[in-house]
């Protein structure tokens, strides 16, 4: 079992009434009237503390993701936070796990190559490289890509950061969506023949089918827990199952939001309205914007016409206790959280690659601290021999980082 | 090119498919009426024969092509497709299949935009046109609303001035008692708008004002007076930069005069072509 701390680099302090007063959360909150660069910067160095935090309490990796326009999480440019986390942990078996940058909507996408190759070199081979679509806000809203041509712009893009990465030769790339005479990539990941891939998605079918067919581990990165994405991920299985790909659990990853305590009880005072701030006001988005016309090709939006996945409940009618009852959050003392992570996440979802999210919306720097270093002193070392009697070997891991067994470093006291 | 032909008894519209591209765009063209030839170009909703049109085919023979995606069974012909100038020539190898060596042209919104294109990259095949609320500029205090991104009943909204009215019950048809109607509808309206919208996302200003100056035929601007997608001051920015051009603004009526007030868009738009 291999298991990352995530970071969104929420906006902590959005007011009270920001459901009922603003659009939505992405694409077009006002920054002049919400947000303050000081406390941005603020937050920044929080988010890097928090997960260099992390590594030092026995994390696997350390997870960072790209959106734009989003008081939920902006980090524009992840590669800017892997660079700080990659040198922060040189000396460690910590992987840095970019998840990552987003190829359709960099010019041209071979920078994501090239970044990424930088990051493999800084940290001396402990590269993730997520290859994310990125989401209808982020690319067609936010960066303008048109939405019937986002997936082929991604596919392109795909095919030439491995070529990229990998050429023995220069090579000219004459592709619909990007045009280089003369490609010749400086520097090269040390990993060879390319760092692990993990491809994020939100239950795309026709992402499935890509996963599969370039054989990376295919990572659903969900807010509403493990039930909700049963469904889903038995469909990914079976797709795994259908091209006769073996079922290794660590094809698939699972982020997870997780807030631990000494108890329960003590979880819900020190953690509910954090976790009713990131659902009542960090997911505030219309519908709408999840799916711009052409963004799904016909067949995909001829099926999810004829057979409307049921509405999800509205989480602003949703309190701490029904996101806890549901599993949207991982709530409760170590063993409780450690006990519902195994059965209903890493089994239930045949995962083995699990991502967890422990700063949660407006939660503040301390309370994160202590949130990540619990759960690595109490849950993790529970959870790690998982999969390890049935002998499935982590591909989609940085090979010298593979046999980790228990942390490179002593949790550390003190803080970060 | 090739084409298959059918025919409707029921309204008399004669259907046809006809393929250009290298034969990888099929392309199904309506066609109705007796007289010079006539041309519409749709909105980003889809293709239907409406009123409006029976009214032309009266004077004039229509012919109204879907765009490329709209068409039935033919929906990822618009991936051979990369932009607006390959579309024009695909008008202009579809007019060639049509016999049409020069017609007058309409269209409707998006499908202005296409008609003032094809205008100004072929001058000599549009002899006059009629745009109706057309596309293709942008003034940042006049913002266009991004149609692609309403929920339907705001669409509705922005669509008609009255949005009870019959076009728009007919445009957006209810559910009760037919969802899978409702559905296919709705699947025909997103597609029409995801493919429509391959051509101008995420700004609708793909360069006609370096262009324009090259249409040659008399234009007629027919705009909504209650237009709320694409502000009426818009003809102002089309009448400006045309040599030959006239404005028409049309009461009590949103984005889609001509569904909205057929009988009078059909004659100042039947009187302007036929001068």
């Amino acid at each position: 079992m291999k298991i990352s701390a995530f970071h969104l680099m929420p906006y902590r302090e959005l007011p009270e009434d920001f459901e009922k007063r603003y659009e939505s959360v992405w694409v077009t909150p006002p920054w002049w009237e919400l947000a303050d660069a000081r406390r941005v910067g603020q937050y920044y160095n929080w988010t890097l503390d928090e997960l260099t935090y992390a590594a030092k309490c026995g994390f696997d990796g350390v997870c960072t993701n790209e959106h734009h326009q989003n008081a939920y999480g902006f980090m524009p440019s992840p590669n800017l936070m892997g660079s700080v986390l990659a040198r922060a942990t040189n000396g460690t078996d910590v992987a840095i796990v970019q998840m990552g940058a987003t190829l359709p909507t960099s010019n041209p996408p071979l920078r994501v190559a090239e970044e990424y190759a930088m990051l493999d070199c800084i940290s001396g081979g402990r590269l993730v490289a997520g290859l994310p679509l990125g989401s209808p806000m982020d690319v067609n809203l936010c960066y303008g890509i048109t939405p019937m041509e986002h997936r082929e712009r991604y596919r392109e893009a795909f095919a030439l950061t491995l070529k990229a990465w990998q050429a023995r030769e220069v090579f000219a790339w004459n592709g619909r969506y990007c045009q280089l005479a003369t490609v010749n990539l400086w520097p090269r990941p040390i990993q060879q023949p390319h760092p692990p891939i993990w491809v994020p998605g939100s239950g795309s079918v026709s992402t499935f089918d890509f996963a599969v067919e370039h054989d990376v581990c295919y990572c659903f990165l969900s807010y509403s827990g493990a039930r909700s994405a049963k469904t889903m991920m038995d469909a990914y299985w079976r797709v795994v199952a259908e091209k006769g790909r073996d079922l290794n659990p660590y094809r698939a990853g699972f982020l997870q939001l997780v807030v631990v305590a000494e108890s329960d009880a003590r979880a819900e005072e020190k953690f509910a309205r954090h976790v009713e701030y990131f659902y009542h006001k960090c997911l505030h988005v219309p519908a709408m914007w999840f799916s711009p016309p052409g963004n799904q090709d016909y067949r995909s939006l001829v099926a999810s016409m004829a057979n409307p996945v049921r509405r999800a409940e509205n989480p602003k009618n949703l309190r701490y206790r029904d996101f806890v009852d549901k599993g949207y959050v991982i709530a409760g003392s170590p063993a409780t959280v450690r006990d519902r992570l195994k059965e209903e996440v890493i089994k239930g979802l045949h995962v083995g690659n699990l991502m967890v999210l422990l700063q949660i919306g407006s939660m503040p720097h301390e309370l994160a601290l202590e949130n990540i270093e619990l759960f690595g002193r109490e849950v993790l070392p529970g959870l790690r021999p998982v999969w390890d009697d049935e002998g499935w070997v982590n591909h989609w891991w940085p090979e010298r980082l593979r046999q980790r067994a228990q942390p490179s470093m002593a949790a550390a006291a003190g803080g970060a | 090119m090739s084409a298959a032909v059918g025919t409707s008894s029921a309204s008399e519209v004669q259907e046809r498919t006809i393929t250009v591209w290298q034969d990888r765009v099929r392309i199904r063209v309506l066609s109705k009426g007796r007289g010079p030839s006539l041309v519409f170009f749709h909105g980003p909703w889809g293709l239907t024969w409406d009123p409006f049109l029976d009214e032309l085919a009266q004077h004039f023979t229509v012919h109204a092509p879907e765009h490329p995606g709209t068409t039935p069974d033919a929906h990822d012909d618009v991936y051979h497709l990369d932009g607006l100038w390959d579309l024009v020539l695909c008008y202009d190898e579809l007019m060639t299949a049509l016999g049409i060596k020069s017609a007058v042209m309409v269209g409707h919104s998006f499908g202005g935009m296409v008609a003032c294109e094809l205008a100004a990259a072929y001058p000599d095949r549009t002899r006059r046109q009629a745009l109706i609320a057309p596309l293709g500029f942008w003034r940042d205090p006049d913002r266009i609303v991004n149609w692609m991104m309403l929920e339907p009943g705001e669409l509705r909204r922005h669509i008609f001035r009255d949005p009870e009215c019959d076009a728009a019950r007919q445009m957006f048809p209810r559910s009760d008692g037919h969802e899978a109607g409702a559905a296919a509808a709705r699947v025909r309206m997103v597609w029409a708008m995801g493919t429509t919208g391959k051509f101008i996302w995420p700004i609708p200003d793909k360069g006609l004002k370096k262009r324009i100056h090259r249409v040659a035929s008399p234009t007629l601007l027919v705009w909504g007076g209650e237009d709320r997608l694409i502000s009426p001051v818009y003809a102002e920015e089309f009448a400006g930069r045309l040599r030959d051009a006239r404005v028409q603004i049309v009461g009590d009526a949103g984005h889609a005069p001509h569904l909205e007030q057929p009988a009078t868009v059909a004659r100042v738009v039947r009187e302007f072509l036929s001068q």
